[in-house]
């Protein structure tokens, strides 16, 4: 691919500097300890909560994942895509649809329904990646209705209405049958473990830097020899594929899958998510997720008050910390003062 | 039946532009999409209803001078407020991301929807019936009701006056300037503030007695329509192309009539897929909407 050809030359020593000397360099000196804590943290966690909790920390892992999969096409490339819902959705449906229908297996649909929905993605974003900035933003959220309604209006009789779909099939390690929240906790966060260090592999790598450069300046990018067309549609099928096989773990953990579950409300969460982490900022987005899904859990003693409180607490963040929870510290320019727009 | 729906569909357009103006001229100032903007609506039609049912508007006046009084208090109260949101929400963000400020209006946006569900209850509440005049109309085979000849109406008389106010006066000009660069615009002797300010009152206000007027019209309201409708509404805007005043205009009542010639001939349940995919198909070809100059890009 003319990509991995042609992108910016390769500036070992620099980003090497920048990002810390340790594996994951989440964290910059301190890294190695720190992952190595929080993974120790996270393994006892579902030894002491409650299962409620373990259910909060289930459903706050696939948002990472889904915050992880949308941080690839807004965080990492600036492309603003608002119906991300739309390639959770298809995974989601191609779960249960071949599960029900054939009996494929979850862990074989895991990686097919991220095919799918990555297809998806790069189908339906090959006419419309040129758009710029708003343009494509209220595109994908036409994309997201789209299939939103089309879903709910059960066509062939294949996706069951506004009722949709229940799943039989659950995931199984060697006759365990994981149903318990503890089970896919581990699941969940194990999903997350993998899908961070592989895109902190791909943030680092000539792709990632090359995405980084367009979100910086698209014009210069395209100057230094970027493909910036082929960059953008990788992106966006990988972000879609990721989605898609989140809509497995997602489908199996809800048992019934329907279409009120991809709202464009839930799309816009997500882009929350993404921007209140930080675009582009791994890390970011662990964060992001739990000030938007777990906080409100928190709050839920203030009960009918607290979305209030929330959507203010949203709007006081963005001006009080514009960057974003963990702001990815890498491949920023200083050129925003400049900007007249 | 196509009359009928084209009636139809140019009653539930004029709503969705007025609501656009909203999105287009905050838009066209200020380069931020205005999540709060379908909330700014849905208040107004909360408003007018507590004003229409309130002892002294709904039944101290007579009706005529009741739905003027309303659709007036309405459009002033949320004016101020989006003129508040302004100032508290978006000002500071004015020099930062663009992506910041959309998260911004966003909880603007779950904030102002949550206070109206605790204000007025999180179930349908509906406009009185006796507050529209059971008149009709029969031209040929088409019926036309009141509420249709109000709408339509009152969102011509705001559009011609809108029109008239951002191309005749020097106030208008200078909305026209500070759109076009917010630096050159000061160093001209605009206030930029005092603008940015200005699209606030319009706005929210146009929003408001689109909000009212289509309480009147579906009689049933609910604190999440502001979603719904706003989205249309963006979209209408899009479609004419975004931050163009007239683009606005034409692109709500074009997005009523395809909404409901889609819901006449092809079918209720797809209307919405059939108004999107036009839009997509549009923006493909067209990537800057119906009437939206093609902008060099700035480097």
């Amino acid at each position: 691919m003319a990509l991995l050809r042609l992108g910016p030359g390769p500036a070992p020593g620099r980003h090497r500097s920048v990002s810390g000397a340790s594996g994951l360099g989440l964290v910059g000196r301190y890294s190695g300890w720190a992952v190595g804590a929080v993974a120790i943290a996270a393994m006892v966690f579902p030894m002491v909560a409650s299962d409620y909790w373990i259910d909060v920390a289930v459903f706050w892992g696939i948002y990472v994942l889904l915050g992880l999969s949308l941080n690839i096409i807004v965080g990492e490339v600036g492309l603003f895509d608002m119906g991300h819902m739309a390639f959770f959705a298809i995974g989601s449906y191609t779960t249960a649809i071949l599960s029900g229908h054939f009996g494929i297996s979850l862990w074989l649909l895991l990686p097919l329904s991220g095919v799918v929905a990555g297809l998806a993605g790069y189908v339906l974003a090959r006419p419309i990646i040129h758009l710029r900035g708003d343009y494509l933003l209220i595109v994908t959220i036409g994309l997201n209705e789209m299939i939103r309604i089309s879903l709910l209006n059960n066509p062939w009789g294949l996706t069951g209405g506004p009722n949709g779909i229940i799943m039989l099939d659950q995931f199984r390690v060697f006759g365990l049958v994981i149903q318990k929240p503890m089970h896919f906790y581990y699941l969940v966060w194990a999903c997350v473990a993998a899908s961070m260090f592989a895109l902190v592999r791909l943030q680092r790598s000539r792709i990632g830097r090359a995405w980084n450069c367009i979100r910086e300046d698209e014009v210069a990018a395209e100057a230094m020899g970027i493909d910036v067309r082929s960059a953008k549609l990788l992106a966006f099928t990988l972000g879609a594929g990721l989605a898609g096989a989140t809509g497995t773990i997602f489908a199996a953990k809800l048992v019934v899958i329907s279409p009120e579950s991809f709202t464009f409300m839930e799309s816009v969460i997500l882009f929350c998510i993404v921007v209140l982490g930080g675009m582009g900022s791994i890390p970011g987005v662990v964060l992001g997720s739990a000030a938007m899904l777990v906080l409100p859990e928190i709050l839920r003693n203030f009960a009918q008050y607290r979305m209030l409180f929330f959507g203010a607490a949203m709007a006081l963040m963005m001006i009080f910390r514009p960057q974003g929870l963990w702001p990815s510290k890498r491949w920023t320019t200083k050129l925003q003062e400049g900007e007249s727009e | 039946m196509f009359i009928e729906q084209l009636v139809n569909g140019l009653t539930v357009g004029a709503v969705y532009a007025l609501v656009a103006l909203g999105y287009t001229m905050v838009y066209g100032v200020m380069r931020l999409i205005n999540f709060a903007h379908g909330d700014f609506f849905m208040l107004g039609s909360y408003l007018g209803f507590t004003l229409l049912v309130s002892t002294f508007v709904g039944s101290a006046l007579p009706l005529w001078a009741a739905l003027i009084v309303t659709v007036i208090v309405s459009a002033m109260g949320i004016a101020v407020l989006g003129v508040l949101v302004e100032r508290a929400a978006y000002r500071p963000l004015r020099r930062s991301n663009r992506l910041t400020a959309v998260v911004s209006a966003m909880g603007v946006s779950i904030f102002l929807q949550n206070a109206a569900m605790l204000i007025w209850g999180p179930r349908y509440r509906a406009y009185p019936p006796w507050a529209v005049p059971d008149l009709r109309w029969e031209i040929g085979a088409v019926h036309i009701g009141f509420m249709q000849v109000l709408i339509l109406v009152v969102s011509i008389l705001l559009m011609a006056g809108l029109y008239l106010f951002v191309q005749r006066t020097t106030a208008g000009a200078a909305i026209r300037a500070t759109a076009i660069d917010h630096d050159t615009a000061r160093l001209m002797g605009i206030d930029v503030d005092q603008i940015i300010r200005l699209i606030f009152v319009i706005g929210p206000g146009l929003g408001a007695v689109a909000g009212v007027l289509l309480g009147l019209y579906y009689r049933q309201i609910h604190f999440t329509v502001g979603w719904s409708y706003g989205l249309k509404a963006f979209t209408a805007a899009i479609l004419g192309g975004i931050g163009n005043i007239p683009g606005a205009m034409v692109g709500g009542l074009l997005l009523g009539i395809l909404e409901m010639l889609g819901a006449g001939y092809i079918s209720a349940a797809w209307k919405d897929v059939f108004v999107f995919l036009i839009l997509i198909l549009l923006l493909i070809f067209r990537p800057t909407g119906l009437l939206g100059e093609r902008v060099a890009e700035k480097v």
